[in-house]
């Protein structure tokens, strides 16, 4: 086995992944936006030593792609706001990361910045955020700030509908603004400018504070932030992507980009795409682009059983579940070797979408966890205190930080 | 009593401590004002205290003094709606209510957060909607440039506006979640909103069943006729800064009068000013104790501060216990203070004032500024403060008070230790929260009307 550390994620949406899974016999579906059932969640991840959640959002309600806003009522409808539900949980389960999704196309990014840096604080140490951008034209009519035309994936896709990429591009270019903004303002106090100082009257030093000034096509923001630096210093950001825009985004900017390879194949064409992106654009982020791999889940005890529990829900919604990632029916066994070739492929982690909450998340922690222990890759510091920690970051520099002088030289100096 | 009306039950606050000189971090128990450890005590002891809610600040921008961030005062607290559910996940019992811009934030993101929250904390959420129009604070966000003073409260309104219609967009029995049908939601059980007006488009479906609350408590805190106006049609309770006894009857009188005006009930909204507390075993020690603490809460450094708002120039070769400065303040367009609740439009005739004020009383430049700006409300014993609030409360000058500490996170510690006992034995205070009350239960106030979808129907 490669020494690679390989790290689990779960990602927690609604009654799971699958739209019908709702239905499913485990499933609670009056519980949705009662805070522990999402308590109870990530009590389970936590315990089972998964290195951390996600939690899903959206800035409006809940449609299918990206076409017209269909209103349907066979599916969950319905989404707490994922930052402040993330706050409320990380109060309560310490020791898990929680990422929550928020969306940087109408948001601000200096509450956005602020939000999350707060989960640092509250979490101690145990923040992330996951960058969603906002492409749909329903949810720009929510803010009535802009238009955004309804999307054509297959058009845009192809890269041959000029208007419908150069829109795509704005909206990942704000999205690089409000991350190049949030990582500025989490760096904009220096870990000790709280000095409290009695006899010059001061609370803190403020030359150990620093305006950010970023000045952008959607925004301008000023600084420093609200909220003293964070004990991670840098949350961890993590970008979803599944084309060359998106690509350059997670090199110039995330932590961590989860990728949807559907096959080997399939793996090596995004790792030649996103090494493609490398050369394309600056990376600003401080350390190597962690990638990650994503999967819905489902797992029975056979491989049998758990293509009918599959199927068995694609019957319930009336249409075969197709998702942007790999879906995974079958027994722990077979989801973990699956996990085992990427990891033998150089990917540093997986985020796993189960396809049934909260069945499949027990089955995730109950069995799969068990048999991918068994192998050694999950062997990582257990007594980390940060999520930057579990994950293998070195703790994050502050890019404002003066270059003062080490106490040790300083008292050299004096001493000379 | 004299008074032949019921008793009034008193209704409590407790406000964290600020970014002012009221905190005193000095003190050897003034503990981090961002950890979590920090907010997780003092909510929990407002909740022991049987508070009716706990009360935050918001912050969008630090504040500056002279061009430079102000750093004789505690700096920096955390994002408001972050923390507040954060709190929900540790707290029961105790209202969670947050001040929010209706400047620096939309009302889709914004109404959802607050339902949001109101779910998290099962039916405990509370909005003090605030108006913010400076471009200083606009340096911080989309919007940018301020908005005109005359517009504060017309987008205040329509923000409140389009916040309720989203509150009330799906019916109760909108979410059916019945596995046997396959139906989660009641489609016509949710009303689009389509909002077209001066500040605000905003059409699309709410993202949240209703929320315990339905709506959040609504808090107002501005003084103006404009604001006494906007509290009287929309608000659930006023943060008043009218503490002292003759004012807040005046305040209370005119309040509850537009109440009548409208044909809302009297105890439909609720006055709490904001009120500071010194205690002591006896009068004479609790007199000593504030003092003391005055002193504490405007350093050497402070009082110079605090005139150099207004003389905007260096004043720090002024003794502070010596007589105010003879010369006139610079006057500038741009002002000495940024990022303030209140600011001196005529600083020339601010300092001949203050001049002629600590003349007549013989202060010293320190002493005219603890009158100011470290004035204590309730000083004396457990038994005279809990007294005082209490004809305060029974003789209408107010309906409670939101009660700001001097120490975070444990500077209410001794207020519930010591005075809420007290209010309890009189029978004017509530020995416990009613089970699952929500925050408009324990605040005495209507509920929010529920929506069937039928009702929504014939909308």
């Amino acid at each position: 086995m490669s020494n690679t550390p390989f790290h689990l994620g779960i990602a927690l949406d609604g009654a799971g992944w699958h739209p019908a899974a709702w239905r499913d016999a485990s499933a609670r579906p009056e519980a949705l936006f009662d805070p522990d059932y999402w308590v109870s969640l990530v009590v389970e991840a936590q315990s089972a030593g998964i290195d951390l959640v996600t939690i899903e959002d959206s800035f409006g309600l809940q449609t299918g792609g990206y076409g017209p806003f269909e209103l349907r009522g066979d599916e969950v409808r319905g989404r707490l706001d994922a930052l402040l539900l993330s706050n409320t949980i990380a109060a309560q389960v310490p020791g898990i990361g929680i990422v929550p999704t928020v969306t940087t196309t109408h948001t601000e990014p200096f509450h956005t910045a602020t939000g999350i840096q707060t989960l640092d604080h509250v979490s101690d140490g145990w923040a992330g955020w996951r960058v969603q951008v906002s492409g749909r034209s329903h949810e720009a009519a929510h803010v009535g700030r802009r238009e955004i035309p309804v999307l054509d994936p297959a058009r845009a896709a192809t890269g041959t509908d000029e208007q419908q990429t150069a829109l795509i591009r704005s909206l990942f270019g704000e999205a690089a603004d409000a991350i190049e903004v949030a990582r500025r303002l989490w760096d904009s106090w220096e870990d000790d400018a709280v000095i409290r100082d009695v006899p010059t009257g001061r609370f803190i030093d403020r030359d150990r504070l620093h305006y950010v000034d970023f000045d952008g096509e959607n925004f301008s923001v000023k600084g420093p932030s609200i909220v003293p630096r964070s004990p991670q210093g840098q949350p961890v950001v993590f970008v979803l992507a599944h084309q060359t825009v998106p690509y350059e985004l997670a090199v110039a900017q995330a932590d961590i980009v989860g990728i949807t390879p559907h096959s080997d194949e399939h793996l090596e064409q995004i790792l030649g795409e996103l090494g493609d992106a490398e050369l394309a654009v600056e990376r600003r982020a401080g350390e190597p682009l962690r990638v990650w791999t994503e999967a819905v889940v489902l797992i029975e005890d056979t491989h049998e059983t758990a293509v009918a529990a599959l199927a068995a829900l694609d019957e319930l919604h009336g249409s075969p579940y197709a998702s942007d990632a790999v879906i995974l029916a079958d027994t722990a066994e077979n989801v973990a070797a699956q996990l085992l070739r990427w990891q033998q492929a150089g990917i540093t982690g997986v985020r796993l979408r189960p396809a049934r909450l909260p069945l499949d998340l027990e089955r995730i922690t109950r069995e799969l966890v068990p048999v991918l222990s068994e192998t050694g890759v999950l062997e990582r510091p257990h007594d980390a205190s940060t999520l930057r920690e579990r994950l293998g970051f070195a703790p994050a520099a502050n890019r404002y930080a003066s270059a003062s002088p080490e106490p040790a030289a300083l008292i050299e100096s004096a001493s000379r | 009593m004299t008074t032949s009306k019921p008793t009034k039950q008193i209704h409590l606050a407790a406000h964290f401590p600020g970014v002012n000189n009221t905190t005193v971090w000095s003190d050897e128990r003034s503990q981090s004002q961002i950890a979590f450890s920090s907010f997780r005590h003092f909510a929990q002891n407002a909740e022991r205290g049987k508070f009716d809610f706990l009360f935050l600040a918001e912050g969008l921008r630090l504040r500056e003094t002279r061009g430079l961030i102000h750093d004789l005062d505690v700096v920096g607290r955390p994002n408001t709606l972050a923390i507040l559910a954060a709190l929900a996940g540790v707290t029961t019992n105790i209202g969670l209510v947050g001040t929010l811009s209706s400047t620096f934030n939309e009302p889709y993101e914004l109404a959802r957060q607050l339902a949001t929250l109101d779910h998290l904390s099962r039916g405990r959420a509370g909005w003090n909607i605030v108006t913010t129009t400076d471009a200083f604070h606009g340096a911080n966000f989309r919007r940018g440039k301020f908005l005109d003073l005359a517009d504060r409260y017309s987008r205040a309104q329509e923000f409140f506006d389009v916040s309720s219609q989203l509150w009330d967009s799906w019916a109760d029995d909108a979410i059916v979640a019945d596995k046997a049908s396959g139906e989660f939601v009641r489609t016509t059980g949710l009303g689009l909103v389509d909002h077209h007006g001066p500040q605000f488009d905003v059409t699309g479906y709410a993202t949240l069943p209703p929320s315990p609350q339905r709506h959040p408590v609504i808090v107002q805190a501005g003084d103006s006729p404009d604001g006494r106006d906007f509290a009287t049609s929309s608000a659930d309770v006023i943060f008043s800064r009218h503490a002292d006894y003759e004012a807040g009857r005046a305040f209370y009188d005119d309040v509850k009068g537009r109440l009548d005006a409208v044909g809302r009930p009297r105890d439909s909204l609720k006055i709490l000013p904001a009120a500071t507390f010194i205690l002591g075993d006896t009068h004479a020690e609790a007199l000593e104790r504030s003092r003391e603490i005055s002193r504490l809460q405007v350093s050497p450094q402070t009082a110079i501060s605090f005139l150099e708002q207004v003389w905007n120039t260096d004043l720090s070769g002024y003794d502070v216990e010596g007589p105010l400065p003879d010369i006139d303040p610079v006057v500038t367009a741009e002002g000495g203070a940024k990022g303030r609740a209140h600011v001196h439009t005529d600083p020339v005739a601010t300092a001949n004032a203050w001049r002629e004020q600590a003349s007549a009383a013989g202060w010293s430049i320190r002493e005219l500024v603890i009158s100011f700006a470290a004035k204590h409300t309730f000083v004396g014993t457990p038994v005279e403060v809990a007294e005082t609030i209490n004809r305060h409360v029974q003789e209408d000058a107010s309906d409670g008070f939101v009660i700001v500490g001097n120490t975070n996170p444990t500077g209410l510690d001794e207020f519930v230790d010591r005075v809420i006992p007290e209010l309890q034995e009189r029978g004017v205070y509530r020995t416990d929260y009613d089970e699952n009350a929500t925050l408009h239960e324990t605040l005495g106030l209507p509920s929010v009307p529920s929506r069937s979808t039928a009702a929504l129907a014939s909308a």
